[in-house]
């Protein structure tokens, strides 16, 4: 484990604890960008910068803006965070009980021991070509479900105002 | 310890955080923001193992983890849209409040 690697998922799972544990909501979606971008580090170190690009652009830049706006949009007459009807032990006590159970299958499996082989011939332009010939149809799919997922979240948010 | 079991931990501890968030927290959006969390987490998974397998140069996993970035996108869009939505109808977004359908 190299100290870069120490450093940046040090500061993912703090800004993660920090984004789904702060009463703020304002201050929670910032500590999720924070995240976002340590996760693109993640993806750099790896040698995916295509992704880690792609996550730069999707997440820190579209994502996190959405849900600022979501959260601004519905909280003009929001009273502060109420205290919630379950107790919040039973949830954390779920989590930490999968983070234990993958934490030890992780650790055991011979899997997890593997050292990262030779790159070989990985470019975006490879991925790109990749793109147009072996994945066309999954890609045009895709922008099917992009393009029907924009009109709904449109016509969902606008109902309201049709009725009046 | 190795560093593919290093990334996979880092993957695992951010699935449990936005496990937790989403079972704890009672605000529709504090929901959605633990769901991106662990959709983040897959995605770190797959790029991991397909750093670490035997032939990267197929671009397998970073394939995978591109459609389901774009997939992230588009749940994230319809959610924050269903979430203003139920705003507007219940004049709240604590989900613990929207019991219309409570049997």
């Amino acid at each position: 484990m190299t100290l870069p690697f120490a450093i940046i998922a040090g500061l993912t799972v703090g800004s993660a604890i920090a984004a789904v544990s702060l009463r703020n909501l304002v201050h929670c979606a910032l500590s999720l960008v924070l995240t976002f971008a340590g996760l693109a580090g993640l993806y750099l170190q790896l040698n995916a910068e295509f992704i880690g690009f792609t996550q730069i652009l999707v997440y820190v830049g579209a994502v996190s803006i959405l849900i600022v706006f979501a959260i601004l949009f519905t909280r003009s007459t929001e009273p502060k965070d109420e205290p919630s009807t379950v107790t919040p032990w039973i949830g954390v006590a779920v989590a930490i009980g999968t983070f234990l159970t993958m934490a030890v299958s992780i650790l055991g499996s011979p899997v997890s021991r593997r050292a990262a082989g030779p790159m070989g011939e990985v470019s975006v332009k490879t991925l790109g070509q990749k793109l147009m010939t072996d994945y066309v149809l999954p890609l045009e799919v895709m922008a099917l479900l992009l393009t029907a997922a924009m009109l709904g979240a449109v016509i969902i948010a606008m109902r309201e105002k049709e009725a009046k | 310890m190795s560093p593919l079991s290093g990334y996979l931990l880092v993957s695992a501890m951010i699935f449990c955080i936005g496990l937790a968030g989403a079972l704890t927290r009672r605000n529709a959006i504090m929901v959605l923001i633990g769901i991106e969390l662990m959709l983040n987490a897959a995605n770190l998974n797959f790029i991991a193992f397909w750093r670490f397998s035997d032939t990267p140069e197929t671009q397998t996993g970073l394939m995978f983890a591109l459609f389901s970035i774009a997939i992230a996108a588009a749940e994230a869009a319809v959610g924050l849209a269903l979430i203003i939505m139920i705003y507007r109808h219940f004049r709240t977004a604590n989900v613990d409040k929207v019991e219309d359908m409570k049997g």
